[in-house]
């Protein structure tokens, strides 16, 4: 079963595409990382998925569902946090916890216990008076409460310290564990994505430029850099180029899977110097959004998600 | 023993806890039949998605460096295939090439090395030539 189907997604605000032609499939129990700049598209695509807003064009199916048209049950089994958790300052955590439930259809009080008791949070204290860690652990008590099959998290560690961050990874961790739901999370902190994500997305200008699983990903993005005596020529035309670009005598490329024909184009121009370099989510994330160009390659890897 | 996995590394997280695992093996710090952590555990002691575990896991019990006793545990398998011996070679010859660059740079010659080696290794004790350990 797939808990996320979108086919040819495109919302226009402006007469420009912020989404364009998105075609995505999340098998349940997937979780996945949505990645890409500010303004690349993720929240249009997040607020479509929840049935927020409607798109110009193609579907968008959530458990099963068209997102248009979500019934009251289908969207009690979705939770969402959008960004930076907004919550009502005044009420107390006890407040904000029972308001959430009169929204709910179940509700898993030993987990809120548990959670409440992990993070050492007073049901008697003001929203307001917590501090912005503390807010996001409330918020994912009252989104993971009515155990939902599908989480959707937008950035949700967006503006928390390393501790809380992690702390918030922790708990996250502890979801996965727990039940197995599809998860759909975005975030800018790579580190935090590779120890998560069975999966990652990275939209680009609207469109979905990367969807792979987060280590096949990792390992077939590699950096060649060819040294020369002079200017470097430019590099052959092969699929897979990503990028390229010059640094004083070195002619740096970013390929995703290396293959013969790269290796045949990096000959072909004889260089001084010739290296192959692995690189870690981070680079090869930079590289991929920095480098994007209308036609460069889309790396979509469907693969098998059991372990 | 302790384990541990960076971000920042161009090794995917799997690789890197793969990796230490056997030369955990190949160092003594782990034996044959040493318990490791569940899936779950190791999840949630190194803040990482439990696939990524199992996925490691999956690795090195086809390499033959641990096996998985259901509903028991995953142990460290007792060292008899070649697949193994192959394995164990790899990791040799990885930080024998760490050790000739480190000599290289220090401007040692072949021959000095080759002789340091042989002395040196007089120190240690070794398995008898055709019995594998």
């Amino acid at each position: 079963m797939d808990a996320i189907v979108t086919d040819g997604l495109t919302k226009i605000y402006n007469g420009r595409p912020v989404v364009h032609g998105l075609t995505l499939r999340i098998p349940a129990g997937c979780v996945y990382g949505f990645l890409g700049r500010n303004g690349a598209g993720k929240s249009t695509t997040t607020r479509m998925l929840t049935g927020m807003t409607f798109p110009d064009a193609g579907t968008v199916t959530v458990l099963g569902n068209d997102s248009t048209q979500l019934s009251a049950e289908t969207r009690a089994r979705i939770a969402y946090i959008a960004e930076g958790h907004p919550i009502y300052k005044w009420m107390t955590v006890d407040h904000f916890l029972k308001f959430s439930r009169s929204f709910a259809h179940r509700w898993n009080h030993q987990l809120v216990e548990q959670i409440l008791d992990y993070f050492q949070l007073s049901r008697s204290r003001k929203l307001g008076k917590l501090s912005k860690g503390q807010q996001a652990q409330v918020s994912l008590a009252a989104a993971i409460a009515p155990d939902p099959d599908l989480l959707i998290l937008d950035d949700p560690t967006l503006g928390l310290d390393t501790v809380v961050r992690r702390d918030f990874l922790e708990s996250l961790i502890q979801i996965i564990q727990r039940q197995g739901r599809t998860i759909l999370f975005s975030s800018h902190i790579l580190g935090d994505v590779e120890r998560v994500a069975d999966r990652i997305g990275i939209m680009v200008d609207g469109i979905l430029r990367v969807d792979a699983p987060t280590d096949d990903f990792k390992s077939s993005i590699r950096r060649i850099v060819l040294e020369f005596t002079g200017e470097p020529p430019p590099f052959p035309d092969c699929p897979g180029v990503i990028a390229t670009r010059v640094i004083g005598r070195k002619r740096e490329v970013i390929v995703a899977g290396l293959t013969e024909k790269h290796k045949e184009a990096m000959e072909s121009l004889s260089p001084l110097a010739s290296e192959v370099l692995e690189l870690n989510l981070e680079d090869a994330f930079i590289a991929y959004t920095r480098g994007a160009r209308p036609a460069m390659p889309l790396f979509h890897l469907q693969a098998d998600l059991s372990p | 023993m302790e384990f541990q996995v960076s971000t920042t590394s161009q090794v995917p997280i799997y690789r890197q806890l793969a990796g230490q695992i056997r030369r955990g093996v190949a160092l003594g710090k782990l034996v044959v039949g040493e318990q490791l952590p569940s899936v779950r555990e190791f999840s949630r002691q190194l803040v990482v998605n439990p696939n990524t575990i199992a996925r490691a896991y999956l690795e090195l019990e086809r390499d033959g460096v641990v096996h998985t006793r259901q509903g028991i545990g995953v142990f460290i398998a007792q060292p008899q295939s070649d697949v193994q011996k192959t394995a164990r070679k790899k990791l040799l010859l990885d930080k024998l090439d760490e050790l000739l660059t480190d000599a290289v740079y220090l401007e040692f010659t072949q021959q000095e090395v080759t002789e340091l080696v042989r002395k040196r290794s007089q120190l240690f004790s070794w398995p008898r030539a055709g019995g594998e350990s």
